[in-house]
This record gives structure tokens, C-alpha cells and sequence, in this order.
């Protein structure tokens, strides 16, 4: 292997343990948790997306042919980051809603967190399966 | 020098699964726990994959599809359970 391909599989491995590194400081340094679910994104994109790029690179120089499999996992990470993120941020709401007085929908409707009005088999399962003493309990 | 960047990266991710271990045991709610969580599995995706370049072995990338497929649904699942109270209504 040259020179020089040895210097860009090496600079993108160093840029992935850089941002996996920097993902990770944040989630532990940041005070709030709606400001931590942000720093975890850029060990998903950056820090993952560099070590892929890598060992892109590195079966090309090595190998001499293009290798797909890296794409496949960049692909299905760069698709579900947003939506875990969506979801932690729903939970994280549901469960801290008095801290935040969100504004109203205007609809009629509540929240997307919130249990529906009526309808839902959440809503109701809900008041049905706890009996009263559990909340007697809390 | 890839020798070099392979153990620089590889102890980056293993400080980072640390920190990942600490904000789970520490973090303050479900949500900080949960997002922990996901990011550890992230971090070993990362790992994972360098360990595959290390060994110069493609094996290694159908488990970390395999990961981040599991971790995925395990993230979506304990959220969802965190917001309704059942996964599957």
C-alpha cells in the first residue's frame, strides 16, 4: 500500500475516534438531557460514517475492488438515528411534561406523547388494568 | 501508520463506551439511560468495525449489521414501553 493511501485510511480512522470520543464527552458533560440527546449524533454520523469510510478505503487499496457492505450499515444508521432520537425525545417528554408547559395544539388534540381523548386502546386499557390502590401507592 | 490510527480509534471508542457506562449509571432519568444506551450500541458498531479492519477480515460486518439492527429495535422498543406502557397496542 502507498504512501499516500495509508495518510486517508489513516486521517479517516483518526476523525472516527475524534467524533466517537466528542459524542460520548458531550452525553457525559452536558447538563441538560435535551441538550445530551444532541451530542450522541455525531458518533453516529461522523464517528461510525469515518470508520466505514475507512474500511471502505482499506479493502479498495487493499482488496482492489469497492466493498458495499460498509454503505449498507452507514445507510441503515444514517435512517434510524433520527427516529430513535425522535422517540428518546418523546419519552424524555412524557415523562418531564409539567417541566416544559408546552404550548397548545390547537386542535382539540393533545400532544403526540400524550394519551388520545378516546379511541386509543391506551387510553383506555390504562384507568381499567390499575386498580385504585396503585395510585394510592404512588 | 494505519497500525497507529487503528489503536488511536480503538481507544477513543473504548473511553467513549466508558462514559456510556457512566452516564447510565448515573444519568438522572429514563430518557439519559435509554439514549446511553443507544449510544453505547453506536460506539460498538464503531468498535466492531475496527476490529474488522485490524484483522483485514469482511466477517466482521454482518455482525455489526446484526448489532445495529438489534440495538435499533431494542432503542425504539424501551422507548415506546417508557411511553405507553406496552410496546406492541
Amino acid at each position: 500500500m502507498a504512501l499516500w493511501q495509508e495518510v486517508i485510511v489513516s486521517i479517516m480512522l483518526v476523525i472516527a475516534g475524534v467524533f466517537g470520543l466528542v459524542g460520548s464527552i458531550g452525553l457525559v458533560k452536558l447538563p441538560e438531557p435535551m441538550m445530551r440527546l444532541h451530542a450522541p449524533t455525531k458518533a453516529t454520523t461522523l464517528g461510525v460514517g469515518g470508520a466505514l469510510l475507512a474500511s471502505m478505503f482499506n479493502a479498495l487499496f487493499v482488496l482492489g475492488r469497492f466493498s458495499f457492505h460498509e454503505l449498507l450499515i452507514s445507510i441503515f444508521l444514517f435512517l434510524t438515528a433520527p427516529i430513535t432520537a425522535h422517540f428518546i425525545a418523546k419519552a424524555h417528554l412524557h415523562r418531564h411534561r409539567a417541566d416544559y408547559l408546552l404550548p397548545a395544539t390547537g386542535t382539540g388534540m393533545p400532544w403526540a406523547e400524550a394519551a388520545p381523548p378516546d379511541g386509543s386502546s391506551a387510553a383506555q386499557t390504562e384507568p381499567v388494568t390499575e386498580p385504585t390502590s396503585t395510585s394510592a401507592r404512588r | 501508520m494505519i497500525t497507529m490510527a487503528l489503536w488511536f480509534a480503538m481507544a477513543a471508542y473504548g473511553a467513549a463506551l466508558l462514559m456510556n457506562l457512566h452516564r447510565i449509571l448515573k444519568g438522572p432519568g429514563v430518557g439519559d439511560r435509554i439514549l446511553a444506551l443507544d449510544t453505547m450500541v453506536i460506539n460498538f458498531i464503531a468498535l466492531i468495525v475496527l476490529y474488522g479492519i485490524a484483522v483485514g477480515s469482511s466477517l466482521y460486518f454482518e455482525a455489526s449489521v446484526v448489532i445495529a439492527m438489534v440495538g435499533f429495535i431494542s432503542t425504539v422498543a424501551y422507548a415506546r414501553f417508557i411511553l405507553r406502557g406496552n410496546i406492541i397496542e
